[in-house]
């Protein structure tokens, strides 16, 4: 099961490193990354494989919403689905 | 990969636009627990339903925690109760309400709907004593929601049942006149009731359906406006364009939601339904859809054809983002519901007459309209009747929901709480109709029955 990581805010130093030691703690291997300034707002999207994740996909979020919150980003988790569902036919 | 925007896009859906997934509602039958000792059948029913749904409401849970979408409701929709109530030799009717309202307690949903009757034709045994019982039901349980179906067009209307249904709508109001009238805020008179409704407080499990199903409403007005808002200056073509793109990714959602918590439950996927159901929050409108197109303010002139487009692009839009599409699906207009719709009924410049011609192009019909509480039975007959005859002649579903402000007038409002709402205290049109309620009989089915 794949997870899509995004990381939204205002930029500042370290925030992939933050996100992804986060992720490694866990078990959560990030696949691929996309990083993106639109005008002052930094977007950071990680598609991450989260099948040997140690802890669940909702304890996950609320990890890495606290990293978020402490850097002043916000951060969601949302499983990959979603996105597929949505966007593709 | 997917791509950036598009992930952008569906977080600011969720976040800002107030995308959610209204509803899981799981249709249980109730047709093998019927048995002419009421207590019995309510042992029954009880049993039934929270062995069915016991999981209902974590699954619920689980899946909108895991994909990152908001579940709004759980819901739980039953066999209709007269049914059950054909074969009792009891008038005690209520106790089936009880069983409800504590079997949806025990299992945390927010509504069970069921506690209906079918008597588009004409009363079978059990309907006349599941109707009279309706007001006392409503008023005795929190959970419980009602529905009579009175018309369809192949039936034509029952107006015996219209005539009886003026006085329960009254009574209903009247029995929790001091909890805001709400007993007539869970019940609604349909014409061509659909059997897999998942909203409420219209949600029945019908007689053609299997013994379990997983039904799926999906919601976002905020989300067809915001697109709006973004598109600006195109041409009425284009907007419509742009809704049924937008139908099509909530509806997709919705089929997700659907199929998952399907196959968690172990319980077919009936269908999703594919309403733009607004909720009293700034931002998650229908009339403001309305408005975003280019009316001033919903009710004026312009707002039917507005309605019109809008409820058939989502249509289109979401009927091939899912593999069964059921329900209502189309664009609800519940006055005490929607921001817009109790701003515009507030100025005056949405009026019963207006969301009655609005009604005959919309998903439902009149529904949450707070009436003057000195509103007659049959007053409030002859608007269900009105209502009825459009959803006949136009092969649709016309429901009503009004509920009698009971001790206010025009000016004053009531306040539901919740999804429900407030809404203020609309003027209702003069002259009596009682002559013609009272004459009961039946209206024949019109010419568009005769399909054969």
């Amino acid at each position: 099961m794949k997870a899509v990581i995004t990381v939204l805010g205002k930029d500042s130093v370290g925030i992939l490193a933050k996100v992804s030691s986060a992720c490694a703690e866990e078990g959560v291997n990030i696949i691929e990354v996309t990083q993106s300034v639109m005008q002052d707002l930094f977007a950071m999207i990680m598609l991450a494989d989260i099948k040997d994740s140690k802890i669940p996909l909702d304890e996950l979020k609320k990890k890495l919403d606290k990293v978020g919150e402490e850097m002043g980003m916000k951060v969601h988790v949302m499983h990959e689905d979603i996105f597929n569902s949505m966007h593709k036919i | 990969m997917i791509e950036t925007k598009d992930i952008l896009e569906t977080i600011n859906m969720i976040e800002n636009e107030h995308l959610d997934v209204r509803t899981v509602t799981m249709g249980i039958s109730l047709l093998d627990c019927i048995d002419s000792d009421i207590d019995k059948a309510c042992d029954k029913v009880y049993d039934k339903i929270c062995r069915y749904a016991k999981d209902l409401v974590k699954t619920a849970e689980d899946i909108s925690k895991e994909y990152g979408i908001p579940i709004i409701n759980k819901r739980i929709a039953v066999t209709p109760i007269a049914m059950l109530a054909s074969v009792c030799q009891t008038q005690k009717i209520t106790k089936f309400a009880k069983v409800l309202d504590k079997a949806a307690q025990e299992l945390g949903v927010d509504f069970i709907g069921g506690y209906s009757a079918l008597v588009e034709k004409g009363f079978a045994s059990g309907d006349y004593a599941l109707i009279e019982s309706i007001p006392e039901a409503l008023s005795i349980t929190n959970k419980v929601c009602s529905s009579v179906n009175i018309g369809s067009t192949k039936a034509g209307i029952n107006m015996d049942a219209v005539k009886m249904m003026g006085k329960i709508v009254k009574e209903s109001a009247e029995l929790t006149k001091d909890r805001q009238c709400i007993g007539a805020a869970k019940l609604v008179v349909f014409c061509n009731a659909v059997q897999d409704n998942p909203f409420m407080a219209g949600a029945f499990h019908g007689v053609g359906e299997a013994d379990c199903v997983i039904n799926v409403g999906v919601s976002g007005p905020g989300v067809v406006r915001a697109a709006l808002a973004k598109a600006q200056d195109c041409d009425i073509t284009g907007v419509a364009d742009l809704v049924k793109k937008t139908a099509f990714k909530i509806t997709r959602m919705g089929q997700l939601v659907a199929q998952e918590a399907s196959k968690r439950l172990s319980v077919p996927f009936g269908i999703v339904d594919l309403s733009l159901a607004p909720t009293p929050a700034v931002g998650d409108s229908v009339a403001y859809i309305l408005e975003e197109m280019g009316l001033e303010v919903c009710g004026c002139h312009g707002t039917t054809a507005a309605l019109a487009l809008l409820n058939d692009a989502v249509k289109k839009g979401g009927v091939m983002a899912s593999s069964h599409v059921g329900g209502l699906s189309g664009a609800f207009i519940p006055v005490s519901e929607d921001a817009g719709m109790i701003h515009a009924a507030k100025t005056g410049a949405l009026d019963i007459t207006k969301l009655e011609a609005m009604t005959a192009v919309c998903s439902v019909g009149l529904d949450m309209i707070v009436v003057p509480g000195d509103i007659t039975p049959e007053t409030i007959s002859a608007i269900i009747a009105d209502e009825a005859a459009i959803g006949m002649v136009n092969t649709k579903t016309t429901a009503v929901r009004i509920i009698p402000a009971i001790g206010m007038e025009a000016g004053d409002e009531l306040n539901f709480g919740g999804l429900l709402g407030y809404g203020p205290v609309m003027p209702i049109r003069y002259g009596d109709p009682t002559k013609f309620v009272n004459r009961g009989g039946r209206i024949p089915a019109p010419l568009q029955a005769l399909k054969n």
